[in-house]
């Protein structure tokens, strides 16, 4: 029997596979030249660009576009990946309504910003996608430096690190690297593996010994990494998923769902819920719950306990989900799951930030529901300090002890976002420069540009 | 509504739009089609001697500039004047003329520079029923290697030499279109003048290369390997074509002389400006080429829109701008503005505060929060942040009243002092 979006229970094969593959193709698609020269010619190389300002690797934004437009894409994305070395994915996942798109003043002007992130990508693919790799590495400094987590931190920082001179050993505990670009990103934003292409295409700057299958606390110690290299960047992200404190047998973790579409090479194979809760307010809950939908779950509805303007989704992302079909409940707390679904209790904000239960209550069907309450640091080794459960570090990413430092979504602040992970790698890289070698602090500057 | 009907030297036409000599009006069926679309007028592209025809290169014969979003900003050209034989060509402007006697149609003419030639090419076109003469002096390339359009067109002993052969063997108005690559356009329009013309028309394209093959190293258009200057035309030149017009209207030996306005036309706007600098009519080339005919309609909707607005006749606008056309020496110099940003408007793209901070005075500052502010006592009035600012009206230059202190020089504003009057001017201290 052939399964359809109506049957019942968590089933695979709800769509046939044309649909599928339909459903998880690009969802931006990339632009081609026209369209790229149309949109290069929308910016107005403002002076001292809010742009700029608003993305936390501060790429050269007006003068990427001004290359873009003079007919050098080329220049145009060593622009970019000399500030992100992460530039092609970030300019897929960036929530660019958030940062830069959202501060150019096209939007005062006119309420449309430069497509900033599609002409970020239209830059970065020739190169990332490119045979060969741009940047050249420095002369050999003898430095051995770890980097625990083969994220966008971990590899930001090492990449950097390589291309000062120094050789950078990264251990990770997945089978593969990439981090959540390869493991937490919705499919349909980063297809034809195009994670795994940019981190083959990172490391072909040498100088990097991948090490995978290694984690912090089992195979390796924080003790003797710090032992047998110069310096260690801890860039581990967020291992730990919060729990519902809800007891439902059908509940999945939703990073664990995204994650499991993301390696599937057949998404027919994948069982999904006919009537599907996420439970959740952030891009995790909408990664998942789309997806949910674009397998053929048949309702697909997203449960935040808080008010609208706190889902830390952004428009843009909501948007996305409501016009996949996924309806959006706010101020809704699970309190229980049974055979009949979720009983959500509803609730108030209140004027002080506080929340109010209602004591009025509803239950949705759920034969599947989807966690996505947030992640926590997990595996932290002893002598570490922290700071709201994460790594405290002061100045670029160094944390309590001398020679080891932090970035990306296991260090305290930043908002956990690739593009914030992939800044924080790369200044705690100058920084454990400047620190092994000595002499005056260099500035933040970029590895030598194409050999 | 407005009447745009014209009458340019004696010839009439439903509106004041022409298209000119050029690829656009080179055979019947673009000039059916050019007055099917709604153009007062066509000056049929440039005929030559009787003989074997001209031939053309047939690799591209055009270049381009372009702006944002490749609007064509300017085009250069090196075709010739026309490729086909001349009898075919009177053929059609007699048949053309037949069914649309409403309309002006001129002939565009280029012989070499003997009476012989002209006398005879006149006789030729005489009863073709067409409405007039242009004279081609203009066209920089090809021809002015064998004598004619703009080498004629440089010498004004040449040009009154021939517009008299031309006003001695033919009854028709004949108007005398100058080139813009000399020195002082007054002269060759003084020459035609006392050659007998009846109006001159101007610009004819700017010697130019409009860009250089980074590959091949020869300039475009390119044909095999090489390149040539060619004429350039389109929005790019309406500063040049203007200027010249203008020059021609306010000169006292030239002042009254008709003249038909070309360079660049290519909305009403453009036109309206033409005619306010002295233009009895405008002739249109590269906006048709870029855009087709069509665009007239919108030629002729703005400019009875812009006179109905003011309750002004077509006549009343011909040279209402040129008794304002004067020298820098006669502008007031106690005339005082002062730059102000529309707060309400403005974007923070910060454009104006590059340009002036880099290239100009240093009198825009940047407050707190993005706030372009004009600082007064710097501000000389320069106009360059108005200008690359990308929002209409954000920045707009403030006159200041009679008396008003200018914060930068102490000065008050308000009266009458040129540089006649200046006393820096050594001519006046020597008085």
């Amino acid at each position: 029997m052939t399964a359809t979006p109506m049957t019942p229970g968590v089933v695979p094969g709800r769509l046939p596979p044309d649909a599928l593959a339909a459903n998880f193709c690009d969802v931006a698609p990339p632009l081609d030249d026209h369209e790229a020269h149309v949109a290069a010619d929308r910016c107005y190389f403002c002076y001292d660009a809010p742009c700029i300002t608003a993305c936390p690797t501060g790429i050269d934004i007006p003068l990427f576009i001004r290359q873009i437009a003079n007919g050098t894409p080329d220049a145009a994305g060593m622009t970019i990946l000399h500030s992100n070395i992460f530039g092609g994915m970030c300019a897929r996942v960036c929530p660019t309504e958030n940062l830069c798109e959202g501060a150019c003043v096209r939007m005062e002007a006119e309420g449309k910003p430069v497509e900033i992130g599609a002409l970020q990508r239209y830059a970065t693919d020739g190169i990332v996608l490119a045979e060969g790799h741009p940047f050249k590495r420095g002369p050999a400094t003898g430095k051995r430096i770890a980097v625990v987590g083969a994220g966008p931190a971990g590899l930001s920082c090492a990449h950097r690190l390589a291309a000062k001179g120094h050789d950078v050993v990264v251990y990770d505990a997945r089978p593969k690297p990439g981090g959540l670009n390869e493991y937490g990103i919705a499919s349909y934003k980063a297809v034809d593996g195009f994670a795994a292409a940019e981190v083959d295409w990172l490391l072909g700057i040498g100088g990097i010994e991948l090490r995978l299958g290694q984690r912090l606390g089992e195979q390796i110690t924080l003790a003797q990494l710090h032992a047998d290299h110069d310096a260690v960047f801890l860039g581990m992200g967020l291992a730990g998923v919060n729990a519902l404190g809800v007891d439902a047998a059908n509940q999945r973790d939703a990073v664990d769902f995204i994650a499991a579409l993301r390696q599937s090479d057949d998404l027919a194979a994948l069982p999904v819920g006919r009537d599907v809760v996420v439970i959740g307010g952030g891009m995790t809950a909408v990664d998942a719950a789309v997806q949910a939908r674009l397998l053929g779950a048949q309702n697909v509805t997203i449960a935040y306990r808080r008010g609208q303007d706190r889902m830390s989704a952004s428009v843009h992302e909501q948007d996305h989900a409501v016009t996949s079909g996924v309806r959006i409940v706010t101020n809704a707390a699970p309190l229980a799951a049974g055979p009949d679904g979720v009983t959500l209790g509803y609730t108030a904000d209140l004027p002080d930030g506080g929340m109010l239960n209602t004591g009025e209550r509803v239950t949705i069907p759920a034969d599947m529901i989807l966690t996505a309450i947030g992640q926590r640091l997990e595996g932290v080794p002893d002598g570490i300090a922290l700071a709201a459960g994460k790594i405290a570090v002061t100045g670029p990413g160094r944390t309590s002890v001398a020679g080891v430092w932090a970035g990306g979504d296991c260090a305290a602040g930043g908002d956990d976002l690739t593009v914030t992970a992939v800044a924080e790698g790369r200044d705690a890289a100058e920084d454990i420069h400047a620190h092994l070698m000595g002499g005056a602090v260099a500035p933040v500057d970029a590895p030598d540009m194409r050999g | 509504m407005a009447d745009l009907r014209s009458n340019f030297v004696g010839i009439r036409s439903p509106n004041p739009f022409w298209l000119a000599s050029a690829p656009p009006t080179d055979k019947e069926v673009n000039v059916r089609r050019a007055f099917q679309a709604g153009w007062g007028g066509v000056v049929w592209k440039t005929l030559g001697l009787d003989g074997p025809p001209i031939v053309n290169v047939n690799g591209p014969r055009y270049g381009v500039v372009h702006g944002a979003d490749r609007r064509v900003l300017g085009l250069n050209n090196i075709e010739l004047i026309t490729d086909r034989p001349l009898q075919v060509n009177l053929d059609e402007i007699k048949a053309v003329k037949r069914d649309y006697p409403d309309r002006a149609l001129l002939i565009s003419l280029m012989v070499p520079c003997d009476e012989e030639s002209w006398k005879s090419i006149l006789s030729r076109i005489e009863d073709t029923g067409a409405d007039g003469v242009e004279l081609n002096f203009g066209c920089p390339h090809g021809m002015a290697e064998r004598g004619m359009g703009s080498a004629v067109g440089q010498v004004p002993e040449y040009i009154e030499m021939v517009t008299r052969w031309v006003k001695q063997h033919s009854r028709m108005p004949c108007i005398v279109k100058l080139t813009p690559n000399i020195a002082d356009i007054r002269k060759p329009a003084e020459a035609a003048r006392r050659g007998g013309a009846d109006a001159v028309s101007l610009i004819n394209t700017v010697n130019s290369i409009t860009s250089v093959d980074l590959d091949l190293f020869a300039p475009q258009p390119t044909i095999d390997g090489k390149g040539t200057h060619g004429g350039y035309c389109g929005p790019a030149v309406k500063p040049i074509a203007l200027n010249m017009v203008a020059e021609i209207a306010r000169n006292p030996e030239t002042r009254g002389l008709p003249i038909s306005g070309i360079g660049g036309v290519t909305t009403w706007r453009d036109a309206a400006e033409f005619m306010a600098l002295g233009a009895g009519n405008v002739q249109v080339c590269t906006a048709a080429m870029t855009y087709g005919f069509k665009i007239v309609q919108e030629l002729i909707s703005g400019l009875r829109d812009y006179l109905d607005g003011r309750d002004m006749a077509l006549t009343d606008l011909i040279g209402r701008a040129v008794p304002n056309v004067t020298d820098w020496q006669y502008l007031n110099l106690n005339y005082v503005t002062k730059a102000v940003i529309d707060q309400e408007k403005c974007i923070s793209c910060g454009r104006c505060y590059a340009a002036c901070e880099d290239t100009s005075h240093q009198a825009i500052a940047i407050d707190p929060g993005r706030v372009f502010r004009v600082k007064e006592e710097e501000c000389v009035a320069c106009n360059l942040c108005v200008d690359v600012c990308p929002v209409e009206d954000c920045i707009t230059m403030r006159e200041l009243a009679p008396g008003e202190i200018d914060a930068r020089t102490g000065l008050p504003a308000g009266g009458h002092r040129d540089w006649t009057q200046h006393p820096n001017n050594p001519m006046v201290a020597a008085e």
